[in-house]
């Protein structure tokens, strides 16, 4: 574990606490981030109860067999499906180091594989009333509320960047945001896209 | 504007705004509401430019995308655009537009003398004229071009944005007319996702256009309820001044949408969008084109589609002419005359090609006054920049020739009508057959291989009551078929809606004397090809309609042949002694009507046309001054120069630093693959060449892969984290393609293997200390990594805490010094970078960047995979036979290896290159020869791969493929230049500590 007061994400350079667009009102795009999240890939087989038995364990949430469908409570971990045989957990800054070792034990003697990568990804948070029309910018997927939802995750393209998008549920009366995760040499590139993306519609920092 | 062309009331026009625009240097005004082409028309200017070859005077032929004469260059400077079309501009105030391809107007046009010398520029002209000499083309080209040239392209970066959008639709309807806007209604009814579209700033397709009547009311009242139905429904979107250009496999429709009122309105937006949509279903409203008849002269100023004439009066509230005569195929025609006389034009004659047309329409315009001349034709046309008269002519029964005496009557609009064409482009693109129709003479859809379907016109239902059903129709099935349940609605009727008698297609009309004789039958106006040359190239021999098509120019043209193409293939095949339908069309391809360049563009420009990919030490590299290089999409410092310094100087400093103290490298890049699973040492075995079986935790091996080809692919430093786990490192540029064309072994080749590869090239940042005193300053970062040389030696890792960071150290090097690459959670490399600098101040430390990376392992022969090889250079030819396992069953790669090319003695092999000068520096990239010739051809022995200038060797030096490299080596060789030839030796391609001693010291 790094201590946080070393530790910089790749927004960092620009400086977003004193971005012009911090109080912006009667925005249609909000853009944030949430840095240092934990992610851990996780790599076995779902047909195997012996495996999911074993991560139900270590996290307590099921894994989502369904494809991009993620899994989890609105404020604790999530599950993403990323494919038929792999996952991604997301959980707060701090305590990925004791799930990947929970896990682990749990499948010690499994072919399965647990992997850290949270420190390869930032975690960029899009919202308000023009998120779906920014991201169908630079995003092929069908991204209507019919066809990507709460609860729904899917790796896809982002402009030129590779990213997990997801949506997770919101609480009662809060504005649902999606969550890119995005690979950290990436993330500067996408942000100012993003940026560059919104301008029609009002952009607000909310960091 | 004058009251003489402007009607004083009617049409879709805003009376309250005045606007005002320049055309050709002159000051003219319009109102809100007209095209440039309506407004041009109201100030009485018909004549509008000069055909491309003959350079004949133009006016306006139509009313919409069809358009071949109207072409205008739209505004000055930076923001100008070539040849759009008048038709299409909405006026806006202060728009500027100058005609295209004539000098210096159009009124009095320089070229207009090619139009004397039409004999000499027939079908096939160049192909003809300019073949000889060969080298003359250039000096032609320069002249034919200033000749025939169409608009400018701008000179300077277009300052507008332009971008892109994605979206998904149950229903598709292209085209806003009465079939699309009931197809929108019925799907966006029952609930679907609607996505509707039309070219026009407003919706309602040819109603428009027309005095016609929905339900007892003017269809305008309609439309309108229609748009604000669709609008208020939360699923449909309605896009105006819209062109769905281009229709592909699985329903891909390709949108592209004006969104600036005026060409220089930003206001934030983009000034175009291009909309990829996917859909389910898509229904084909694009309604019909009418085509004109071919006559002597046809492209007089004055001579216009009759609906154009129609579209003037009833939607611009503009006079086209002041006595109009129609000539027609068809009953659509008299709807023209009729609405011209409304206007209070005068209407001497309806010249109809058919014996006694009976029809409602026909019966109504005898009944206003208006004279029926049947079974005649214009034989000819008086007046030049325009119409003043025509000659007419009875017709033989065939209509293959006329008869009688030529009657004279004076006009000065022609509004000509040969039926109309359904526009097929869109279904055609995406693969859909077209069949032809007997009754009309017209192609509609046939069958496709895409979900989609065409309604109205466009599917050759020309009465509006057919439309409004088909549309209707058309929506439903779309929906059912998507499993949607159709609502019920109460259906709107045509209420004055006559019904028409068959047309008469007579695809040339006759005149006094043959084809091309005198007067000229144009098909293609923009391209000036006439029935002449049609009749020409089959004279030639020509038998396709594609070949045709390339030989005349016939439908080449940027409206490619949208008016003239169906009679020229009619003509075609009549040449021929063949059907129509046997001839067949020219194949649709998108797009539509021409897409800005910019819009394809999007925002993929500047600074988003490519990620600049950044490290976690980026900042710090740029405060430093680097100058950055592009490897892959990543931005790697490439030398960091200090004040004065030039690139040679930076670079010797950086490397003399590493060999003598000790330097650090941002290694960050390299890729890096974790591989997990109870088989991953044997996986490691099949895809590297050599050995995996006996690596032990801790441990390090440099390993080289290689494609099926037996070719080397990538190479890179594996080592074994644990029992069944290893990290692998790839280089830079390869990380993506190396962990895929692993995935695909593992996926499709060998799923028995138990084995999971998770990409973890950015979990880490990697900080490299090589020279003499990395291990000292390392030793002070770490308290818990014994660094002595016999706990920790060359080709091995150890974990520990560096800086107060959780670390994997690994004792590694490219650099040939003793060397450690530090591995940290990647958000504390900064803090780390900054630590380390900060510590080796006193152990002389300097950052050093890719070209002095690559100076110290070209120095040591270490190979860049990619700039050593090449896709055709095997592990032998590197000399590198030590890391290709003989006791392996297999790899792969193996067996190509064994192949009789791969095992031939003159390969090329890597070799040492001392140029005899030791200034000298090679280029790379130079071609070796034994002995210089006069002049090329001389045998080539190989290529410079590398070559650089060493501060450690004193001198130049070089890395080379050389066929039967290590047999030279001894030998001298030449690399020739431009301006002199460069003498090297051939030696062995280590220069520097060749024992290794200081790498495992």
């Amino acid at each position: 574990m790094v201590e946080s007061y070393r530790q910089q994400s790749p927004l960092d350079h620009l400086a977003l606490t004193t971005h012009p667009a911090r109080h912006a009102d009667d925005a249609g795009l909000i853009l944030g981030q949430r840095s240092f999240m934990e992610l851990i890939n996780l790599r076995g087989d779902a047909n195997r109860s012996d495996f999911t038995d074993a991560v139900r364990h270590a996290v307590k949430i099921d894994l989502p067999i369904s494809a991009n469908t993620a899994a989890g409570k609105l404020a604790g971990p999530h599950i993403l499906w990323l494919g038929p045989d792999e996952w991604l957990i997301v959980a707060k800054p701090g305590s990925g180091e004791r799930m990947a070792t929970a896990l682990r034990n749990a499948l010690a003697g499994q072919h399965a594989a647990v992997t850290e990568t949270g420190q390869s990804r930032t975690c960029i948070m899009i919202g308000g009333s023009h998120a779906r029309d920014v991201l169908a910018k630079g995003c092929a997927l069908d991204l209507h509320p019919s066809a990507f939802g709460a609860g729904q995750c899917a790796q896809t393209l982002l402009a030129k960047a590779g990213v997990i998008l997801h949506l997770p549920l919101a609480p009662k009366g809060a504005e649902p945001m999606f969550e890119i995760h995005v690979l950290r040499s990436f993330a500067a590139y996408l942000w100012a896209w993003l940026e560059d993306a919104a301008q029609e519609y009002g952009l607000r920092v909310d960091i | 504007m004058t009251k003489q062309f402007r009607l004083p009331e009617g049409g879709r026009i805003d009376r309250e705004r005045r606007l005002g625009f320049s055309f050709n240097g002159r000051a003219f005004r319009g109102y809100a509401g007209d095209t440039l082409a309506s407004a041009l028309l109201a100030n009485g200017v018909h004549l509008v430019g000069r055909s491309f070859k003959y350079h004949r005077p133009r006016g306006i032929f139509s009313a919409g995308s069809e358009e071949p004469n109207a072409l205008v260059q739209l505004e000055r400077g930076e923001r100008t655009i070539a040849n759009l079309l008048a038709t299409r501009i909405p006026l806006y105030d202060g728009l500027t537009a100058t005609s295209v391809n004539c000098w210096p107007s159009p009124e009095f046009d320089l070229m207009a003398v090619n139009g004397l010398f039409h004999r000499i520029f027939p079908a096939g002209f160049y192909y003809k004229t300019f073949m000889w000499p060969v080298s003359g083309w250039k000096l032609y080209e320069y002249f034919i071009r200033r000749a025939a040239g169409l608009g400018r392209a701008p000179e300077h970066p277009d300052p507008d944005t332009y971008d892109k959008m994605n979206t998904h639709a149950d229903v598709v309807v292209v085209g806003a007319g009465p079939a699309g806007l009931q197809a929108a209604l019925a799907a966006g009814r029952a609930g679907a996702r609607v996505l509707i579209c039309d070219e026009q700033t407003e919706f309602g397709g040819q109603l428009l256009n027309e005095r016609a009547e929905i339900d007892g009311l003017p269809a305008f009242e309609w439309v309108a309820a229609a748009e604000s139905e669709l609008a208020a429904m939360p699923d449909v979107r309605l896009l105006k001044h819209t062109t769905a250009f281009g229709h592909y496999d699985h329903n891909f429709v390709a949108l592209i949408e004006t969104r600036a009122a005026k060409i220089s309105d930003g206001e934030g937006k983009t000034r175009q969008r291009l909309w990829r949509v996917r859909a389910k279903r898509v229904v084909l409203a694009t309604g019909a084109i009418e085509r004109p008849l071919i006559f002597s002269d046809n492209d007089r100023p004055g001579v216009m589609l009759a609906g154009a004439a129609r579209t003037y009066v009833n939607r611009y509230a503009v006079r086209p002419g002041s006595r109009a005569v129609l000539f027609t195929n068809n009953d659509d025609a008299y709807r023209t005359a009729l609405d011209l006389k409304a206007a209070g034009i005068s209407v001497p004659a309806v010249i109809d090609v058919r014996h006694a047309p009976g029809g409602e329409l026909p019966a109504k315009v005898m009944a206003a006054g208006i004279e029926v001349i049947e079974r005649s034709a214009i034989v000819g046309v008086e007046g030049t920049r325009r119409v003043k008269a025509i000659e007419v002519m009875k017709m033989n029964d065939a209509g293959s020739g006329v008869t009688g005496k030529p009657r004279r009557i004076e006009c000065d609009l022609i509004a000509c009508s040969g039926g109309w064409n359904p526009v097929v482009h869109l279904h055609s693109h995406a693969g859909g057959k077209n069949v032809w129709r007997d009754d009309f003479g017209i192609f509609v859809p046939g069958p496709t291989v895409q979900a989609s379907a065409a309604a109205g016109a466009a599917n050759g239902s020309f009465s509006l009551q057919a439309c409004l059903d088909q549309g209707a129709q058309a929506g439903a099935e779309a929906i059912k078929l998507i499993g949607f349940t159709p609502a019920k609605a109460s259906q709107p009727r045509a209420t004055n809606d006559p019904t028409e008698e068959p047309w008469r297609n007579l695809w040339l009309i006759p005149s006094t004397r043959p084809t091309g004789e005198r007067g000229k039958h144009f098909l293609d106006q923009q391209n000036d090809v006439t029935a002449a040359d049609i009749e020409l190239a089959i004279r030639e021999g020509y038998r396709s309609v594609e070949h045709a098509k390339r030989y005349t120019t016939l439908g080449m043209a940027t409206d490619q042949g949208k008016t003239g193409n169906i009679p020229g293939h009619a003509i075609l095949a009549k040449a021929l002694g063949q059907d129509i339908p046997a001839t067949g069309t020219t194949t649709f391809r998108p797009p539509y009507t021409p897409v800005t360049m910019g819009a394809v563009a999007g925002r993929m420009v500047d600074q988003f046309f490519d990620p600049a990919r950044r490290t976690p030490m980026h900042a710090w590299h740029e405060s430093a001054g680097c100058k950055w290089e592009d490897v892959g999409q990543w931005k790697r410092p490439w030398y960091y120069p200090k004040p004065g310094e030039s690139m040679d100087d930076a670079v010797s400093r950086e490397c003399l630093t590493v060999r003598n103290a000790v330097g650090i490298l941002d290694a960050t890049t390299l890729g890096k693959i974790d591989i997990q699973g109870p088989d991953a040492a044997e996986f490691l075995n099949r895809v590297y060449t050599n050995a995996w079986s006996k690596l032990s935790p801790g441990r390090c091996r440099y390993g080289l892969m290689l494609r099926d080809d037996g070719m080397i692919f990538d190479d890179g430093v594996t080592s074994c984290l644990a029992e069944n786990h290893y990290l692998m490192t790839t280089t830079s540029g390869g990380a993506a393609r190396v962990l895929a064309w692993l995935e695909e072994w593992l996926q499709t080749e060998w799923p028995e293997l138990k084995v999971y590869l998770t990409s973890v090239t950015e979990q880490y940042a990697t900080l490299s200390l090589a020279g003499p005193n990395a291990r000292a300053l390392l030793g002070e970062l770490t308290a818990d990594i014994d660094l002595s040389p016999d706990t920790f030696p060359f080709m091995s890792w150890r974990t520990g805490t560096v800086g107060g960071v959780p670390a994997r150290v690994f004792r590694i090097s490219f650099t040939g010094e003793s060397a450690y690459e530090i591995n940290v959670p990647a958000s504390a490399g900064a803090a780390l970078w900054t630590d380390v600098m900060h510590a080796g101040e006193k152990h002389g430390i300097t950052p050093y960047g890719t070209e002095a990376m690559h100076v110290l392992r070209a120095e040591k022969g270490f190979i860049i995979a990619g700039q050593e090889t090449d896709g055709s250079v095997t592990p032998y030819d590197l000399g590198m036979d030590w890391i290709v396992s003989a006791k392996k069953p297999d790899f792969i790669g193996k067996r190509s290896l064994q192949r009789a090319d791969c095992m031939r003695v003159d390969r090329k092999q890597l070799v040492g290159l001392l140029p005899k000068n030791p200034t000298d520096l090679l280029p790379e990239g130079g071609q070796i020869v034994k002995e210089v010739l006069k002049s090329p051809p001389m045998p080539m022995l190989g290529h410079v791969t590398s070559s650089y200038r060493s501060a450690t060797l004193g001198r130049t030096f070089a890395l080379a493929l050389v066929k039967s490299g290590r047999e030279r080596i001894g030998q001298t060789v030449h690399v020739p230049l431009e301006d002199r030839s460069i003498a090297c030796d051939i030696v062995n391609p280590v220069f520097y500590d060749p024992d290794g001693s200081r790498l495992n010291g």
